[in-house]
């Protein structure tokens, strides 16, 4: 892990305290997890209890304390999307990829979770993949979908 | 500091500006159950045991009395059926995790709770917040937190400065209402290899399960002998 | 660049000039659902094309979100108005050589209205989608491109915020937007002139104004349209309530999971900066104001306003109780006026249009429009605005042209997960504030889900409060003990463990829930399951009692079944079942073994249409599997059978 990159992105944003989580989501962006030692040093730089930084980390979706994959799914399960059949198409990622939301495969190809809601409520079901957006999904599509990836 | 006059439950009661509602009750000798509440730390509003009615301006809100103001002729109710309605669930709720705990067994008797009403849970942790609280407020040293949120809420040991520091303190121990405090410490430790401590004495750690003075709960006991 | 009122008008009237409205100009909506479905190839297509084609003086420019997402890609040409829908790149040499060219139309790509004999509508205002709108705000949205600020300056854009600078004091703006009546359109509903005004009378030097634009709310997507297409209407109702207040500084707090509105939204401050309408002595009136830009970071509770200030100051975002309320101790403890993205939107246009005219639209206690998002099972999913005070009716089937595939509505639900479902009987209901609580929702943000016949109420419940128990803050006992142990006894009643007692038990958490918890997160929670209850209460007795889903939904209490006398043992279902459930082969009718299956019901939507062989059973017992020396197919008696069968009939007739 690159510590001058977690040194820059806290430098960026003049060690502010109230910075934190802005601190934090610029990691996990950069790094796509926060390493312990980042938030050793983002701890001491901004002179925040270890605590504090250990329940951000947790309190928010948008952290992840584990590395993860190459290819981050993120599936939809908004109501629009539930409503339109959106627990089916999670239970056949979830089969297809071996891994529960939260999870990463051992080879850290995929990662897979949900999201409450990426506001495409048209396209539902939808998921997204490298941020980019795929939607009017059905079992067969979303599995299908997956194999662009490697 | 104006002077405030209220009514609780049908009594006039004097209070000064900065004062919470449970201030005003402890005040005039009303008593309003409470579990995250101590003298010595900031109002944290967790447990919600608290709650009491408020009417104002003809409307009435459900509050908790350890963090509301009191403000100019507010009346305030303390017991009601609904109220004791809500109490009693919010205490079976807890009991679920802790159902051997004096200070929910206290409650629970109080208002007919059923320590059996849902289901056991493993950890015996009620999320009052004491512990935390107490290093945050008092110690300043953040040796132990709470991490995630909702239900899988927990509290959680920082490993480096339990290591150092906690042994030779546990001052957050005696304000345990169930005994997770102690646990989690434990467990804690057994994950943090330290040589030179000694090990754990539980001999001395069951003599700190007494709730220390501020706790009014342990007043209410005194009194009530 | 502008420094004074006079500046800004000439440089309006510079704009302008330069364009030239007789030629073509055409748009096409960029915002982040158009996108996904290849507006960008589209933009790039005619880009190509009309380079290609040597077209002098024509221009192409992705624009904000209109709203009519079901038909997206959408392409407006000007300055004819021709609205063209589900565009591709393939039509785009149609679109130029036709359209652009010769002001001849492409029939194929305009809206088909199958209430008027299929009639063709070339023109959006015409679409009975738009048609039954009433778009202040969401109307500008196609006019711009949100990364120019031209585009909205040509509008019109700051002419508010000059106005209010020069020519009316604080109280005065405060004034205004009381007199309109607005509503806090996040989902609270508080009236947004007494909020401006406790913070306005509130002493002290430093002041804050904060954009919500969190969004949380499942199903919602009008303030991403809003700030994805025109970020500048933000920027100056911000302003002109910082103006209001007494706040030199601003916060955006917007949803790190909507890139493209932060994008905008920071390229918006930054032209702002250049033309001095952000910074200090804005356009020479002695203003000063600021703005910094925060990303949420995944908690659906951040949207409630001291769990966002908690955020804003990097902690995590559990509520606090209220009082001191944020007007008088706010973000760093100072007085801080929060307002959601829709809420500012309106600022603008009240001040340009007078409180006088906002009050023509509307009800008594709800004035102005509102932004819907309209979503889930209907035809026609997208943004509508409209003004309160329509019937929840009209905007389901005059706007959203009703149920798709033939389905019967049953219930829609409004104001996300702190809100309610209405039946069938409850649908001439108004869209206003307190009309929407009489009937046992709230308006919240303004997400509209309408659910079918498929629908299963227990399950649409059951859905709420499991996102709400992973919401909590967890902070204090009744919401998240409450909102858990709610959570459970659904899961038991839609998986077949429901029992006596568990509705009376629903209820009593209800009320130590509702009345318990410290912020409106765990107030609302019960909300769901009440609004159910109250409407579709036999359908949770059914489920307890009977272990029946009638919709089919709750998958552990349905049971496949194959009928012998239908299957015709094509394989397709054997080859889809995931868990390998189904015994047959080639000419032995299919079985499915009851106690393998894990009711995931493929093989009921793969068992082809004219078979139509798998059997779905609820609240019953499935019949026995066929003896296995019974299953293999005589093709030749079944064909002789069902030639009698028919020969017999066509005699009877």
């Amino acid at each position: 892990m690159d510590i001058k990159k977690v040194e820059k992105i806290i430098n960026d944003h003049d060690s502010e305290a109230s910075s934190l989580i802005q601190i934090m989501l610029d990691i996990q962006k950069e790094l796509h997890w926060l390493p312990p030692e980042a938030m050793d040093l983002v701890a001491e730089k901004l002179q925040v209890p270890m605590a504090r930084i250990q329940h951000t980390a947790t309190f928010y979706k948008a952290f992840s304390l584990v590395p993860k994959g190459r290819h981050e799914i993120n599936l939809c399960v908004g109501t629009a999307c539930h409503v339109r059949g959106a627990t089916r198409v999670l239970e056949v990622l979830q089969n297809t990829t071996g891994l529960e939301p939260g999870e990463t495969d051992p080879e850290m190809k995929f990662s897979l979770d949900t999201v409450n809601c990426l506001g495409c409520c048209a396209l539902g079901p939808v998921m997204e993949i490298d941020e980019q957006h795929l939607g009017r999904l059905d079992t067969g599509s979303a599995v299908d979908l997956l194999k662009n990836y490697d | 500091m104006s002077n405030i006059s209220l009514k609780i439950d049908g009594k006039g009661v004097k209070a000064t500006e900065g004062m919470t509602v449970l201030d005003a009750a402890r005040n005039a000798n009303i008593y309003i159950p409470t579990v995250c509440h101590h003298e010595k730390l900031e109002p944290f509003g967790g447990c919600r045991l608290c709650v009491v009615d408020v009417t104002v301006g003809g409307r009435t809100n459900m509050v908790a009395a350890c963090v509301h103001p009191v403000q100019e002729a507010i009346e305030v109710t303390t017991r009601s059926e609904q109220i004791d309605d809500i109490r009693k669930m919010l205490t079976e709720q807890l009991l679920a995790y802790a159902p051997e705990s004096e200070v929910l067994q206290e409650i629970a008797e109080e208002y007919g709770a059923d320590k059996d009403r849902f289901q056991k849970e493993p950890s015996f942790c009620i999320l009052c917040g004491l512990c935390v609280r107490y290093c945050d407020e008092v110690k300043q040293l953040n040796a132990v937190g709470f991490v995630d949120r909702g239900p899988s809420r927990e509290i959680s040991f920082v490993p480096k400065l339990a290591q150092e520091k906690c042994w030779d303190c546990m001052e957050c121990f005696p304000l345990c209402p169930t005994s997770a405090l102690q646990a989690a410490f434990i467990l804690t430790r057994s994950l943090t290899s330290s040589p030179s401590k000694p090990e754990v004495d539980f001999g001395k750690l069951a003599e700190m399960k007494v709730a220390p003075e501020g706790h009014q709960h342990n007043n209410v006991i005194e009194e009530r002998k | 660049m502008t420094n004074s009122p006079a500046e800004l008008e000439q440089l309006r009237q510079d704009i302008l000039s330069k364009r030239d409205s007789d030629k073509p100009h055409i748009s096409v909506c960029a915002g982040a659902s158009c996108l996904a479905s290849g507006a960008g190839k589209v933009i790039e297509a005619l880009e190509t094309e009309i380079e290609q084609q040597g077209l002098e003086g024509v221009t192409v420019k992705g624009t904000g979100c209109p709203g009519f997402c079901e038909c997206g890609p959408i392409v407006v040409v000007d300055p004819e108005d021709v609205c063209y829908l589900q565009v591709t790149p393939e039509d785009i040499s149609d679109v130029v050589s036709q359209t652009v060219s010769k002001n001849e139309i492409v029939d194929r790509l305009l809206y088909v209205d199958a209430s008027d004999g299929d009639k063709k509508i070339v023109h959006a205002e015409d679409i009975p989608f738009y048609k039954n709108q009433e778009r202040n705000i969401i109307g500008n949205n196609i006019k711009i491109d949100p990364k120019s600020i031209e585009d909205y300056l040509a509008l019109g854009g700051y002419s508010a915020l000059t106005k209010v600078l020069f020519d009316m004091t604080p109280k005065e703006v405060v004034g205004e937007v009381l007199k309109s009546g607005l509503r806090g359109r996040g989902g609270g509903g508080f009236p947004t002139g007494i909020k401006w005004d406790a913070a306005l009378n509130a002493e002290s030097d430093t002041k804050y104004v904060v954009v919500n634009a969190d969004e949380g709310d499942p199903g919602a997507f009008m303030d991403r349209a809003v700030l994805e297409g025109n970020p500048h209407s933000i920027l100056e109702g911000l302003m002109i309530g910082a103006y209001a207040i007494g706040a030199n500084e601003g916060y955006f707090y917007v949803r790190q999971e909507y890139p493209l509105a932060l994008e905008n939204v920071a390229l918006a401050v930054k032209q702002a900066e250049e033309y001095n309408f952000l910074g200090e002595d804005i356009l020479g009136s002695g203003f000063n104001f600021k703005i910094n830009i925060h990303m949420g970071a995944g908690a659906f509770v951040c949207g409630e306003e001291t769990a966002l200030l908690l955020s804003l100051e990097g902690k995590p975002g559990e509520p606090k109780s209220r009082p001191p309320y944020p007007a008088t101790k706010g973000l760093w403890g100072k007085p801080t006026n929060i307002n959601n993205v829709e809420t500012w939107a309106n600022v603008p246009l009240i001040i340009n249009q007078g409180a006088d005219w906002y009050t023509q639209f509307g009800t008594e206690g709800s004035k102005g429009t509102k932004i819907f998002s309209l979503v889930g099972k209907i035809k026609n999913t997208g943004l509508v605005e409209v003004p309160m005070g329509v019937t929840l009716r009209d905007i389901i089937y005059k706007i959203g042209d009703g149920i798709p595939d033939g389905k019967k509505f049953k219930a829609v639900q409004t104001g996300g997960p702190a809100g309610g479902c209405i039946p069938e009987e409850q649908l001439d209901t108004v869209v206003d504030f307190d009309e929407l609580i009489k009937a046992g929702a709230i308006m919240g943000s303004g997400g509209i889900i309408v659910m079918d016949e498929d629908t299963c109420m227990v399950d649409v419940a059951k859905y709420f409060l499991g996102f709400l128990a992973e919401e909590s803050c967890g902070k204090c006992n009744p919401c998240r003990e409450g909102i858990k142990q709610m959570h459970n006894i659904l899961t038991n009643i839609s998986e077949g463990r429901g029992k006596e007692g568990d509705i009376e038990l629903l209820e009593g958490l209800a009320m130590s829930t509702g009345g318990g918890s410290l912020c409106a997160l765990g107030k609302t929670a019960p909300n769901p399951v009440m609004s159910t209850l109250r409407y579709f209460r036999e359908e949770y007795e059914e489920h307890i009692k009977d272990k029946k889903c009638s919709s089919y939904t709750c998958e552990e209490l349905v049971s496949y079944y194959i009928d012998p006398e239908k299957c015709e043992a094509c394989l397709i279902c054997m080859k889809k079942c995931t868990a390998q459930s189904i015994i047959g082969a080639k000419h032995k009718i299919h079985v499915v073994d009851q106690d393998i299956c894990t009711k995931c019901g493929s093989c009921y939507e793969v068992c082809p249409d004219n078979f139509d062989a798998v059997l779905r059973f609820t609240g019953e017992t499935v019949p026995e599997s066929i003896p296995v020396d019974m299953r293999t197919i005589d093709r030749k008696k079944k064909k002789a059978d069902k030639t009698r069968a028919l020969a017999s009939a066509g005699q009877g007739a």
